[in-house]
């Protein structure tokens, strides 16, 4: 937000103001300094940020914390958060961002709400005007913790330097424990200024009030286990509470061992190999058809780390119905809160799992996975075939990501934006490894694409991060192409541009007569704009371009921009209609 | 169908709690029909006691929405039938009013209210009891010069609850105790009175 003096106007004020720099006693520590401490010893390497007034005290002890802190300078706070996201996503630690008082901290809020939907685990630490002009309507003055209280897991305002040591503590436990979420500490400047005698840093690993991990109760266990022995047609869905319980490699056991079809949601997506047997695809409004029809044919349903979105549900009063369903979840509140639950496995996943596994009988269910594997033969013919290998001239979305599986072999990351290419994008990227993709799901952030995939690449530094993003969304944060280029990050960002924002273009095609109300968005020269920032790029729209094109882009030493001219007026389908059943998927 | 719900909800004393657990509601659209705050049995520990009206399956999940909160340790939902509750009320009236005539006198004996102010000019009484109650005494007085009538929140007792005392040492355990069971709403489904 710019330097910018503080508008002091007593004397009190003056006096702190001269503390800036404060000369340091044995054993004393600003407030400033046992906030780099405090992440240095959570374990903190990469801190995503913008400076501003009201966080300058902090930004000033960064200065001396450079061997030890990596500070990524991002062009706006929304991107510092969806970087710090990114980073949380493909790394599986927390994600930290710094932002000033103000407009900087209500940049965050955006980044805030889809971590909270997202269960992302996340610091932001915000600056705050001096305590003692807080609620002056002084320059820069917000109530951040007000505002924020709805989209974090718990936020806290410090205003004196003493307390820095525990809540930072307290928050970074809380982020990361329990459902994860993020946590934002606000610091007025008084406190960050503030000396005080440091007494070293202590992780939390308890509050009273909080229970992070609901007690597993063993009957519970048990009559799922029964109620899975007993399913002729058994089905498992499975959402990101796989990956952020770590539990990948338990949920695999457990469906190998009862020969569970599984299906994911798209947070969940990659924590099964998409090539396991046992993978029957994609849940919700543009899912795989097999998992939505079989749905409302399964006899019992068992969910896992997921919250029965109703982009999954469609119609919830039409939602497997016929089914009984056992619901394993760490959070409580979500039991019983969509769809009602006939057996709620509260706890954390990495722990049930292992339990219902040694109850569960060894079976192969081959009847039941020839329904799915007829829907999926339908949907070959009707919908994939085309869209992968399409016969008209104008390139598809599909095609492109297949081309891309062809040349990553599934190993990349994948992050993408929000809108058609997500959900082709997910429908058809190939996963081998688990937080291999990285996406706006529960809140749907245009604009989360290209500073999620620059954080996910200082997440996992060794690993290629391909970011997939729509011409729409491209725009809304296009200005981190300056982060890519002074830090000199090496992403891979493919613009699918079919200029429209299409998938509120495909709703009002298939429910609005084709009402194309401003959906008609005119791009800018993306190969000059990323050249103006140093990025490399071509632009492609023929077939027999596009392969060469995406290994060029594979290839290339450090960050590459590709765009690719697809149809129009291509549609995403299946798709579930807004308000109708999951059975009522259409293919066309 | 909906009723009268009351959720008491111990917490610790956290600025900016209210808010949380106030959002709860709002954000569902839900109206809070009476919000009180206060120290509870257990020392440094709040309760908030908050009366809404919905039905059953809304209040569960609202409870599961409060207990969620960071710096709740536990909330509870009860109706009517479950509680013992009150709710205090003061009335001003014109003094020369009630010395002139008897009738507000032995009405204000009726319902059982006291004076806690006489002044020359006007005297406050309170009285306590179900909303009815204090409701009803308001009509009674407003045809000789009610001044000035207000209302506190409900506060109330969970008749069946042994207190917070012994839920706070298993909370302080930095192991969740043995008998303390999460579960325990799935065992009586019938009979649901806490989480």
């Amino acid at each position: 937000m710019g330097t910018v003096e503080l508008l002091v106007k007593n004397e009190t004020a003056k006096k702190q103001v001269s503390l800036q720099v404060p000369k340091l006693g044995a054993g004393e520590y600003s407030g400033s300094q046992a906030v780099l401490e405090a992440l240095i010893a959570e374990g903190v390497e990469t801190v995503f940020g913008y400076p501003g007034g009201a966080i300058m005290p902090i930004y000033d002890a960064l200065y001396d914390y450079n061997d030890r802190l990596k500070h990524i300078l991002v062009r706006h706070e929304q991107g510092g958060i969806h970087a710090a996201q990114g980073f949380a996503r493909s790394s599986g630690k927390v994600g930290v961002v710094f932002a000033t008082s103000g407009p900087g901290a209500t940049n965050l809020v955006t980044g805030l709400a889809d971590a909270m939907i997202d269960s992302t685990p996340l610091v932001a630490i915000t600056g705050q005007v001096f305590a003692h002009l807080l609620g002056t309507d002084a320059f820069q003055e917000t109530d951040v913790i007000n505002i924020t209280t709805p989209v974090t897991k718990w936020n806290y305002q410090v205003t004196d330097a003493n307390e820095i040591p525990s809540v930072l503590a307290k928050a970074f436990y809380i982020a990361r424990t329990g459902r994860p979420g993020p946590v934002l500490v606000d610091i007025t400047k008084n406190a960050q200024i503030q000396k005080f005698d440091y007494e070293g840093y202590q992780k939390c690993n308890h509050i009273r009030s909080y229970r992070p991990k609901p007690i597993i109760r063993q009957e519970y266990v048990e009559e799922a286990a029964k109620l899975i022995n007993e399913a002729k047609k058994p089905f498992v869905i499975f959402g990101q509470g796989v990956i952020l319980g770590k539990a990948e490699k338990e949920f695999k056991e457990f469906i190998e061992k009862a020969g569970l079809p599984a299906a994911w949601t798209i947070l969940g997506l990659s924590a099964l190999p998409t090539d396991h047997p046992l993978n029957v695809g994609m849940l919700g409004m543009h899912g795989n058809y097999g998992p939505n029809v079989m749905t409302n044919e399964c006899d019992v349903l068992i969910a896992v780390g997921m919250r029965f979105d109703d982009r999954v549900t469609g119609r919830l009063d039409k939602y497997a119905k016929q089914a009984k369903v056992i619901h394993l979840d760490i959070d409580p509140s979500e039991i019983d809160k969509n769809v009602k639950a006939t057996i709620g496995v509260w706890g954390d996943c990495k722990e049930t799992l292992p339990l219902l596994t040694k109850l569960v009988d060894a079976k192969k269910h081959t009847e039941w996975f020839e329904k799915f594997s007829a829907c999926e033969q339908e949907e070959i013919k009707e919908v994939i075939h085309e869209e992968l290998n399409p016969s008209t001239a104008i390139l598809t979305m599909g095609e492109v990501i297949r081309n891309l599986n062809e040349l990553t072999n599934g190993d990349a990351i994948i992050v993408t934006d929000v809108g058609q290419h997500q959900m082709v994008a997910c429908r058809y990227a190939r996963f081998n490894e688990s937080k291999s993709n990285i996406t706006s799901g529960g809140l749907g952030t245009m604009g989360f694409g290209l500073p999620a995939a620059i954080g996910a690449k200082f997440g996992a530094p060794e690993r290629t991060v391909v970011v997939i993003i729509g011409d729409g969304g491209i725009q809304m944060t296009i200005q981190e192409f300056g982060t890519i280029m002074q830090s000199e990050v090496n992403v891979k960002i493919l613009i699918l541009n079919n200029q429209f924002l299409g998938m509120v273009r495909q709703w009002q095609q298939l429910f609005n007569d084709k009402r194309y109300s401003f959906v008609d968005i005119a791009s800018p020269d993306y190969v000059m704009v990323a050249k103006g920032y140093g990025i490399e790029g071509q632009k492609v729209s023929e077939r027999n371009d596009l392969k060469s094109a995406l290994k060029t882009m594979l290839d290339h030493d450090g960050s590459y921009m590709l765009e690719v001219m697809v149809g129009k007026e291509n549609n995403v389908f299946p798709m579930v209609p807004q308000g109708c059943s999951v059975s009522e998927v259409r293919l066309k | 169908m909906k009723k009268e719900f009351t959720i008491t909800v111990y917490t610790e004393n956290h600025i900016g709690l209210l808010v949380r657990i106030a959002t709860i509601f709002s954000r569902r659209k839900i109206n809070i029909e009476s919000l009180n705050t206060s120290p509870s049995e257990a020392e440094g520990i709040h309760r908030f006691t908050i009366v809404i009206n919905e039905t059953e399956e809304v209040v569960r999940k609202l409870a599961r929405q409060i207990e969620k909160q960071v710096e709740v340790l536990k909330a509870y939902y009860n109706t009517d039938e479950e509680i013992v509750w009150q709710e205090l009320a003061l009335y001003k009236v014109p003094t020369d009013e009630i010395a002139e005539k008897v009738q507000v006198e032995r009405l204000l004996r009726e319902h059982g209210a006291r004076a806690v102010v006489i002044r020359k000019d006007y005297t406050i009484f309170e009285t306590s009891g179900h909303r009815a109650e204090t409701e009803n005494l308001v009509q009674v007085l407003a045809p000789y010069g009610l001044i000035e009538f207000v209302r506190s929140a409900r506060v109330a007792i969970i008749k069946n609850s042994k207190g917070f005392h012994e839920k706070l040492k298993e909370f302080d355990e930095a192991e969740p105790a043995e008998e303390l069971v999460e579960n325990e709403f799935l065992d009586k489904q019938g009979e649901v009175f806490s989480m």
